[in-house]
C-alpha cells in the first residue's frame, strides 16, 4: 500500500469516527431530552452523524479492501477496532455534560465540519465530494439549531448563562485539535480556523458569552491518543460484536 | 335544548359515524374517558422509549442502531401527536406530564418489563408493537376526531416496526445457537406480558360497555386479545420458535386458537406498581424532566426577551 491511498484511508477513517462517537454520545439524550421536541432534534443530528459514519466507512471498507486482500465493512471498522486506532477529535468522546454542554458541542463541531466539507466539496476524490454534498445539507441545520441553543442558553437566565460559561470553559480547550493537521490531512486546515472563530464570535455576541483566551489546547484524537472516555464508549458499543464474533444482525 | 337533548344529538352523531370534534357538545364522561385513554396512550409512548432506549448504545451493527434510534425517535412523534390530541379536551401537556411523573396517571404496563438481550429489541417491535397495531388500527375509526386522526399517522409507522422487529428475529432465528437461544428467550419473556396489553378480560372490564356505545372502542379486549393470538401463532411459525403455552392449539370449531390461562395476579400486581421496572421507568421520567427545568426555564426567558426587543424595535 502506497503512502497515498494509506492516508486516504485515514483520513476517512477519521470522518468516519468523528461522526459516529459523536452520534453515540448524542444517541444517549434519546429518551432523556429536557423537552419532547428537542429530544426528537438531537435525535435527528444522531441518526444524520451515523449515517455519516455509515458512509464514510463503507468508502473506507472498499478502498481498504482494494489494496489489502481483506473483508472489512462499516461494521468491522465501527465494532472491531480500539480505542488506539480510533481517530475522532477528542471533544467527540467527551461525556454530554449537561444540556448547554451538549448544545455548544454540537455548534463548534458543526460549525468546524461544515468549513471542512465545504472544501472536501471540491476534493478530486469523487466520493469524499458525494459524502460532502450530501452532509452539508445536514450540518446546516445543525449549526442553525445548536447555534439558536447556544443564544437561547447564553442570553435565557443567569442559570442557563452559567452553564453556558462553564460549557465554554469546560470545551475550548479541545477545539484547538480541530486546526492542526495529522499527517494524512492537508497542512492548510489552519486557514480554516479563523473562519470558525468568526462564526463563533457572531454567535457568542448575540449569546452575551465571550471567547476564552490563552487557553491550552488538547490534542491526541487524530493520532489515536484519546481522553480515558473513549474506552467505555466503544466497549459498550462493540460488546455484542466482541461477545458472539462473526455473528449476523 | 335540555341536558337530554344535548346527549340524544351527541348519540345520533356516534350512531351516525359523524366524528365528535373539540368544540362540539359531549358528555363530561365521554369527555375524561378521552382524555384518560388519550393521555396514557401518549404516556406510553413515552416511557415505552426507556426499554429501547436501552440498547441504542449497544446496537450490534450500525445498521441495526440506526433502524433503533429511528424507532424511538417514532415514539416520540407518536407521544406528541398524543398529547395534542388529548390537550383539545382542555388538560395541558404539562399537567399530563406532571401526573405521569408523580405516579397518578398509568401508561401501558409491558413497559415496566426490562429489556435484557438484544432479542428484546425485535421481540418488542413484532409482539409488544404487533399487539397495539390492532388495537391502534380498531381507534384509527374512533368516535373522537382527533384521536382517530392521530392514529392514522400512528398507525402507518407501527406496522413498519412491527416488520423490522419480526426481520430483526428472522435473522436471529437464522443465526448461531446463542442467537436462537437468545431469541427464544426473548420470545418467552414478552409473550404473556403482550396478550395483557389488550386489559382485562371483558368479564372484568368496567368501562367497556360505555366505551363500545360511544365508539370509542369498537372491539373488545377478548375480541382483540383472539386476533393477536391468532395473528402470532401463525407468524411464529416462520421463525421455527415456540410459545411459551403448552395449550395453545387450533380449534377448529372455533376457527380461533386455544390459550391458556393469563396470570392475571400478575398483570394486577404491575399495575398497581409492582413490575420489574415500575420504579426505575418514573425516576428515569422524573430526572428527565427535572433536570430539563433550567432548560424550559431559559427558552421560556429567552422568549420573552425578544418579544420585548421586537416590540422597542418597532415602537
Amino acid at each position: 500500500m502506497n503512502k497515498s491511498s494509506n492516508q486516504l484511508i485515514d483520513y476517512t477513517i477519521y470522518l468516519g469516527d468523528c461522526a459516529l462517537i459523536l452520534g453515540q454520545r448524542n444517541a444517549e439524550w434519546c429518551a432523556h431530552g429536557p423537552i419532547l421536541e428537542q429530544d426528537i432534534a438531537i435525535t435527528n443530528i444522531t441518526l444524520d452523524l451515523i449515517g455519516q459514519s455509515r458512509n464514510f466507512y463503507q468508502y473506507a471498507a472498499q478502498l481498504i479492501n482494494a489494496v489489502e486482500n481483506k473483508n472489512a465493512t462499516e461494521d468491522s471498522l465501527a465494532y472491531l477496532r480500539m480505542e488506539r486506532d480510533f481517530k475522532n477529535l477528542l471533544i467527540c468522546e467527551l461525556p454530554n455534560g449537561d444540556w448547554a454542554q451538549t448544545v455548544l458541542r454540537q455548534f463548534f463541531f458543526s460549525t468546524f465540519q461544515q468549513l471542512l466539507f465545504e472544501k472536501l466539496k471540491d476534493s478530486p476524490d469523487e466520493h469524499l465530494s458525494a459524502i460532502a454534498v450530501k452532509s452539508i445539507k445536514e450540518i446546516n441545520y445543525h449549526i442553525k439549531w445548536s447555534g439558536e441553543w447556544v443564544i437561547r442558553l447564553g442570553d435565557g437566565t443567569e442559570e442557563s448563562h452559567n452553564r453556558m460559561i462553564s460549557a465554554v470553559n469546560n470545551l475550548w480547550m479541545y477545539t484547538g485539535e480541530f486546526f492542526i493537521a495529522a499527517d494524512y490531512e492537508n497542512s492548510d486546515l489552519i486557514l480554516l480556523k479563523n473562519k470558525w472563530l468568526d462564526k463563533v464570535k457572531d454567535i457568542f455576541d448575540e449569546a452575551t458569552l465571550t471567547v476564552p483566551e490563552n487557553v491550552f489546547m488538547q490534542t491526541g484524537g487524530k493520532t489515536g491518543n484519546h481522553t480515558e472516555y473513549l474506552g467505555f464508549v466503544l466497549s459498550e458499543m462493540q460488546s455484542l460484536q466482541r461477545t458472539y464474533p462473526g455473528a449476523e444482525w | 335544548m335540555s341536558l337530554h337533548d344535548f346527549e340524544k344529538s351527541f348519540q345520533n352523531k356516534i350512531d351516525n359515524e359523524i366524528k365528535i370534534e373539540p368544540k362540539d357538545w359531549m358528555p363530561e364522561a365521554y369527555r375524561k374517558t378521552n382524555l384518560r385513554q388519550i393521555s396514557q396512550h401518549a404516556h406510553s409512548e413515552i416511557v415505552g422509549m426507556l426499554p429501547e432506549g436501552n440498547w441504542i448504545s449497544r446496537a450490534p451493527s450500525l445498521k441495526r442502531k440506526v433502524i433503533l434510534i429511528a424507532k424511538v425517535q417514532d415514539e416520540a412523534g407518536h407521544g406528541l401527536y398524543l398529547y395534542a390530541a388529548a390537550e383539545t379536551l382542555g388538560m395541558s401537556r404539562e399537567q399530563m406530564i406532571d401526573d405521569l411523573n408523580s405516579g397518578k396517571a398509568k401508561y401501558s404496563s409491558i413497559f415496566n418489563y426490562p429489556t435484557l438481550s438484544w432479542a428484546d429489541m425485535g421481540a418488542v417491535g413484532w409482539l409488544v408493537d404487533g399487539a397495539a397495531i390492532l388495537n391502534q388500527v380498531m381507534l384509527c375509526r374512533t368516535s373522537y376526531g382527533p384521536y382517530a386522526r392521530a392514529m392514522v399517522r400512528i398507525c402507518k409507522e407501527e406496522s413498519f416496526h412491527q416488520r423490522q422487529g419480526f426481520e430483526s428475529l428472522l435473522v436471529l432465528s437464522k443465526g448461531t445457537k446463542e442467537q436462537r437461544d437468545m431469541c427464544q428467550d426473548a420470545i418467552n419473556r414478552w409473550w404473556w406480558p403482550s396478550l395483557m396489553m389488550f386489559g382485562p378480560k371483558d368479564s372484568e372490564s368496567t368501562n367497556s360497555d360505555q366505551s363500545m356505545k360511544w365508539k370509542i372502542k369498537r372491539k373488545t379486549n377478548d375480541e382483540l386479545r383472539q386476533s393477536f393470538i391468532d395473528m402470532i401463532a401463525e407468524q411464529i411459525k416462520l421463525l421455527g420458535m415456540t410459545l411459551p403455552d403448552p395449550n395453545l392449539k387450533w380449534n377448529e370449531n372455533r376457527k380461533h386458537y386455544d390459550f391458556g390461562e393469563i396470570n392475571w395476579e400478575e398483570f394486577w400486581s404491575v399495575v398497581k406498581g409492582n413490575g420489574p421496572c415500575n420504579k426505575q421507568r418514573l425516576v428515569a421520567r422524573n430526572k428527565a424532566h427535572d433536570e430539563g427545568a433550567w432548560v424550559r426555564a431559559a427558552a421560556i426567558a429567552y422568549a420573552e426577551k425578544r418579544k420585548n426587543k421586537l416590540k422597542i424595535k418597532a415602537a
